[in-house]
């Protein structure tokens, strides 16, 4: 039976959600406007919302001391090798997973899942020394490589559940119809996958993007993501809130323009299987 | 050609063995229906049939051929999933179609024979849609359409009406079993309902428990069942079985006798009771007679039957049409 809703009530929750988005959305607001003001600004009591002197020198300070580009091409680089690597190990594992499941196929899942239950700060000191031993400290190559085990885990589990939702039958009928394996994964397979895979491809980008606790302790400049670019600014000299928030609304632009943009599959990757 | 031979066939999954030695001839074009309760096996003997399961042990044969090491798509059969099973990214025509694309056929040939199969089966103003974009009769005309458009040796038909309301079913029987006919091609069809098993079948296979209990007609199966489940599982409802010790019959472990074949006798003949339930379906009514010693019986009568509960009657069975079983089940006789 519907529930009856009344106008009222249609609006006291409407005004709630936005409340409640706008409480969400606050921090980055701040930082962007803060990002904007003076330092003597960005520090004064009351805090200034609006009215206050607009500058964008904090922007033309940030260029000069650090290269963005630089650090946004290793994010760049970092993040979506990570992802790549992560999606080709990822495929296969949930493809077997999922439809040729053995007895220990959940334990398998379990055990991987544990892994992200330990905090990193755990394992820092052996990766730590591991990096250093094998002279793979500020590379790329080394951010690649721990950022794609990192997330692997939940790249398998989110392809697991996706494929999971591929309904048996329908492979069997592609069988029936003469398709060899190869043509079942082509025709069949694949484009009834897209959507999950392209969900599990933006999330984890996005996930590794904003990872820092591994970048800021293995990288210092030459592989040093955006990540270091912030840190950078909250340095021994003292804080200098306008100049680390124009540094970080530079770091996190390029990552929501690509969230705005794929919003629609994020939110149907994330509740994926939730309604038939 | 469609002809289908079972020699010994056997399936376990693990220790449970779920078809025990199933030996089985399909004579081309025949429609045969494989029926039992759920669990019974009917449905991996078909996927055995198509291949999508392997077997334990035993051959099956197609057109003389054995296939157990042939994969399902090499076996020239195609199958009617309960579930559908359409291509969710394709039309209408990319799913009915799909079959000669992987065969390698000419666009022009596939075009000219997809086109011909949605006219048989009334889609041809749905080629284009989405199977979302359309009601689950059409949807189980598609699936239909995938599988007689590949002109196939057999069809294989998992339960495949299930899904529809009743109205729909009954209309859908009709044509499958009118689509088979004029097609000619062999078809295995699955089914727990006997109504459809009865209907649409020239010969029937009753399982139980991964046994094949008996196979034939649907009427040899209504006049002269093999044993006590066949007699029990098949007609509705269900046959009356009664102790032969408690009428007199020594020899004989139970005494089956279907509901329309117990009459309403005159007072003080055949076996006294109690109507507990009289149902009046319009055409016949059901009376459940409480008949004491004998336990709870059926009987069939006509519409305009107007006993109703409390009434006391007196039942007597056909003696001409009495089921006779032993101890272990088996019919007595012929």
């Amino acid at each position: 039976m519907a529930r009856k809703v009344t106008a009222r009530r249609v609006w006291v929750s409407t005004a709630a959600a936005w409340l409640f988005g706008f409480l969400i959305f606050l921090p980055i607001l701040w930082m962007v406007l803060t990002s904007f003001k003076t330092e003597l600004d960005a520090f004064a009591m009351p805090p200034k919302f609006l009215l206050f002197h607009w500058t964008t020198e904090n922007y033309a300070t940030v260029q000069e001391r650090s290269d963005y580009v630089h650090h946004a091409l290793n994010s760049i680089i970092v993040a979506g090798g990570s992802t790549l690597i992560a999606m080709i190990i990822a495929i296969p594992a949930a493809w077997s997973m999922a439809f040729a499941p053995t007895k220990r196929t959940k334990d398998v899942l379990l055990w991987m899942l544990s892994t992200k239950m330990m905090p990193s700060v755990g394992v820092l000191v052996p990766i730590y020394l591991i990096f250093r031993d094998f002279g793979m400290l500020d590379t790329r190559a080394g951010l690649v490589m721990i950022l794609c085990l990192g997330n692997l885990p939940i790249v398998i589990w989110m392809l697991f559940t996706y494929f999971k939702e591929i309904p048996r039958d329908i492979l069997e009928a592609a069988r029936m119809d003469g398709a060899t394996i190869g043509r079942e994964l082509i025709y069949v397979l694949t484009p009834m996958a897209v959507p999950g895979l392209a969900s599990t491809l933006l999330l984890n980008f996005i996930l590794a993007w904003n990872e820092a606790f591994w970048t800021l302790n293995l990288s210092t400049l030459d592989a040093a993501p955006l990540t270091v670019f912030i840190a950078s600014y909250s340095s021994p000299e003292g804080l200098f809130w306008a100049k680390l928030s124009a540094a970080s609304t530079l770091a996190i632009a390029p990552i929501i323009v690509l969230g705005w943009f794929t919003q629609r599959q994020l939110v149907r990757g994330l509740t994926f299987g939730a309604v038939k | 050609m469609g002809q289908i031979t079972l020699q010994g066939v056997r399936k376990s999954f693990g220790p449970v063995n779920i078809i025990k030695d199933a030996n089985l001839d399909i004579d081309n074009g025949s429609f045969v229906v494989f029926v039992g309760p759920s669990g019974c096996g009917k449905t991996t003997l078909l996927r055995l049939i198509a291949g999508l399961e392997d077997v334990t042990g035993g051959q099956i044969l197609i057109d003389g051929k054995n296939v157990v090491d042939v994969p399902p798509a090499k076996r020239g059969l195609s199958m009617v999933f309960q579930s559908y099973a359409l291509y969710p990214h394709m039309s209408v025509r990319g799913n009915i179609a799909f079959g000669l694309k992987m065969a390698g056929l000419p666009r022009p040939d596939i075009d000219r024979k997809v086109e011909a199969a949605a006219a048989t089966l009334n889609l041809t103003p749905y080629l284009d849609r989405k199977p979302r974009e359309l009601s689950g009769g059409q949807r189980q005309r598609v699936a239909i359409g995938r599988a007689i458009v590949r002109e196939p040796k057999a069809f294989l038909f998992d339960e495949p009406l299930s899904n529809l309301d009743a109205a729909l079913r009954v209309q859908m029987r009709l044509e499958v079993t009118k689509l088979q006919k004029q097609l000619g091609t062999t078809a295995v069809y699955v089914t727990h309902d006997q109504v459809e098993a009865m209907t649409m079948a020239d010969k029937i296979v009753v399982l139980n428990a991964g046994n094949i209990e008996q196979y034939g007609s649907p009427l040899e199966l209504y006049e002269r069942p093999a044993n006590l489940f066949v007699a029990g599982f098949i007609g509705s409802p269900k046959m009356n079985f009664v102790p032969g010790e408690a009428v007199g019959e020594l020899a004989v472990a139970t005494l089956g006798v279907r509901p329309e074949h117990l009459k309403i006798g005159k007072e003080g003949e055949g076996w006294p009771g109690t109507v507990s339930v009289a149902e009046h379906l319009g055409s016949d009514t059901f009376l459940y007679v409480d008949t004491g010693k004998l336990g709870m019986l059926t009987a069939r009568c006509i519409g305009e039957f107007s006993l109703k509960a409390g009434d006391r009657v007196w039942l007597s069975p056909d003696p001409a049409r009495l089921h006779r079983f032993d101890k272990d089940g088996a019919v007595i006789g012929t």
